[in-house]
């Protein structure tokens, strides 16, 4: 496993205590797991997705992620309604390992309110939380 | 370690037994049809299944040799935490095979299996003294069926109470089913924390509990090995709102003849013989998971149930508040008769299994604690919880260690569970294991440990002995391959 300095944690996305990482596009949050959290997982084996219109508050689970060793679930950074998810992942559910910022993200939502993207954490608070 | 125990012999590769299919090859002599043949309408054949053509000694190699691949508890040392492997005293596998119990049909006349009857209900009496609750039913079929049983209990409860609920409180130390078994009741599950030595506290239950609340599912001793000391209060916290306390005995192993969960605020728990109660399990089963409860609960209970008068045992369809069946018939008939063989061989004896079950937990524990890091640093119940955390500079994981074991002839712990430990190593040697063969498990794990730092590509390849190496679980999960 990763040592914290190892871990890759760009700076141009926002970052939950739940390892979840959004990133705001226009109106339309893309939502991913955290390389911390797919380090920490191992080789991931399915992902479960929302469906497209599913709706779900602040916190919510909204699907799970499958490693050899447990499931474990996804909980919402904001509320919002799922605009699109990444169906790649049904074939292909290692790009969440290999890729997790970009080829590995797990949904795309409209926000009810894209403010509350600004209280999520930034690099250097998510890093501090790791850090315990 | 001496001699180690584990060695590479002769072993056999065994191909499928559809491989070792010849045309007309029988393993019995079938008789000549002395009727004439009358052919069937076209639309009613079919070719047959596809089953392998074989004779006797062909089917008798196959699973000698496929047997000879195996672990059991019958070949090892077996600590798969939460699971109870203990031994299974053959007696109770001679009493189980009494033509009287192997030929009872479940539909013969109750005036002709009276004898199945009464072990049936001395069986169900005797695990009412063990768990101190007021009735008891056979019926479900495992573990997770009684759980399931249990909250159908309490959810026709609340019903005929004129008020139905819709959450329930489960702490994160409860077995993974647990939340399984109250969403098919229509509940939605609380999850809540344990406190930081790694058991409940009555605030964490007070702060959520309320009157839309059916009750608690709590697993005590919990999954992390330890005892719940707050179960009582907690209890009166969940009756104060009206709620209902379902204990998941899963680990009765820990408790018995020294708790009785009746008398500290439980209402309904479940056993599982195949665990605590010495009934073979493992490969699926069969299993036998009975649930007791308190008397305001028992009407509720599956029917039909059974009953003693002066003319002996019958069967009671009468039950007007029950949930209903829960299985075909009376349960897992076979196995109710070797955990009843287990509990009329061990009598008193009972206490000290759990006893002797404790005790070589905390052993194991004291004994490994500078070797492993330890979860939670205070006596433990039956089973004890350690961590990789101090094999990580070396890059060995919970899971190499697991296989490394294997080499050494022993079963692998339960790995990564409970899930509030990052890497858990859960250790449950049982009261089987004599102290020689605790040491020889503990001897193993300070040499594997001292391999993680100075070799730890030999526990990165582990296992090497046995005939199957190290799994593709990643393949296996991505690409399943279910054919046969």
């Amino acid at each position: 496993m990763k040592e914290i300095n190892e871990l890759n944690l760009p700076e141009d996305v926002k970052y939950t205590d739940d390892h979840e990482w959004v990133k705001m596009d226009g109106d339309i949050v893309t939502i991913g797991i955290t390389d911390y959290a797919q380090d920490q997982l191992g080789e991931i084996v399915f992902v479960e997705l929302p469906e497209v219109e599913d709706s779900f508050g602040q916190g919510d689970e909204f699907g799970t992620v499958e490693s050899v060793k447990a499931v474990s679930e996804m909980y919402m950074p904001l509320a919002g309604e799922v605009v699109e998810v990444n169906a790649a992942l049904e074939d292909a559910p290692e790009l969440v390992n290999t890729s997790c910022y970009d080829q590995g993200w797990i949904m795309k939502i409209k926000p009810q309110n894209p403010s509350d993207v600004e209280a999520l954490l930034d690099k250097a608070a998510y890093l501090d939380t790791l850090r315990g | 370690m001496t001699t180690p125990t584990a060695t590479t012999g002769l072993i056999f590769n065994e191909p499928l037994l559809w491989e070792k299919s010849r045309d007309g090859r029988c393993g019995l002599s079938i008789p000549t049809s002395d009727v004439p043949s009358s052919p069937l309408d076209a639309t009613l054949t079919t070719g047959g299944p596809n089953l392998p053509q074989l004779s006797e000694v062909d089917v008798t190699r196959h699973y000698t040799r496929l047997s000879q691949w195996n672990f059991g508890v019958d070949s090892g040392m077996y600590p798969l935490g939460s699971c109870t492997m203990k031994y299974n005293p053959k007696t109770n596998e001679v009493q189980a095979a009494r033509p009287g119990f192997t030929t009872a049909h479940p539909m013969a006349a109750e005036q002709l299996t009276q004898g199945a009857m009464e072990l049936m209900y001395n069986l169900e009496q005797d695990l009412g003294e063990i768990t101190g609750m007021d009735a008891v039913t056979l019926q479900p079929a495992a573990g997770a069926h009684g759980e399931l049983t249990g909250m159908l209990v309490i959810h026709a409860f609340h019903a005929k109470n004129g008020k139905q609920r819709s959450k329930i409180i489960i702490p994160d130390t409860a077995h993974g089913t647990n939340p399984a078994s109250a969403s098919l009741c229509g509940y939605e599950s609380i999850n809540i924390k344990s406190g930081e030595n790694g058991i409940l506290t009555p605030e964490a239950v007070a702060a959520v509990m309320d009157e839309d609340t059916a009750g608690i599912m709590i697993t005590n001793p919990n999954t992390l090995g330890l005892f719940e000391e707050n179960i009582q209060e907690i209890a009166d916290i969940v009756h104060a709102k009206g709620g209902l306390v379902y204990g998941d005995g899963a680990n009765m192993n820990a408790i018995m003849g020294i708790v009785q969960p009746g008398k500290i605020g439980i209402d309904v728990i479940h056993l599982n013989l195949h665990k605590t109660f010495s009934t073979p399990h493992g490969g699926g089963g069969p299993g036998s998971g009975p649930i007791g409860v308190v008397s305001k609960l028992a009407p509720f209970l599956p029917s039909p149930r059974i009953s003693k008068t002066d003319k002996g045992y019958s069967w009671q369809f009468d039950c007007p508040d029950t949930i209903g069946r829960m299985l075909t018939f009376h349960g897992h008939f076979g196995i109710l008769v070797r955990a009843y063989a287990y509990i009329r061989t061990m009598g008193k004896g009972l206490k000290l299994a759990s006893q002797l079950a404790v005790l070589n937990a905390n052993y194991i524990k004291a004994e490994l604690r500078d070797t492993l890091a330890l979860a939670y640093d205070r006596p433990c119940m039956h089973e004890c919880v350690f961590s990789d955390k101090n094999q990580q500079p070396y890059h060995v994981t919970t899971l190499d260690m697991a296989k490394r074991l294997m080499d050494y002839g022993f079963h692998p712990p339960t790995v990564y569970f409970p899930l509030v430990v990052q890497g858990a190593i859960m250790i449950e040697p049982t009261e089987t294991e004599s102290k020689e063969t605790i040491d020889e498990f503990i001897q193993a794990f300070k040499d594997i440990a001292k391999e993680a730092e100075e070799t730890p590509e030999l526990l990165q390849t582990a296992p090497n002995l046995p005939k199957v190496k190290r799994m593709d679980e990643v393949a296996a999960a991505r690409k399943p391959c279910l054919c046969g």
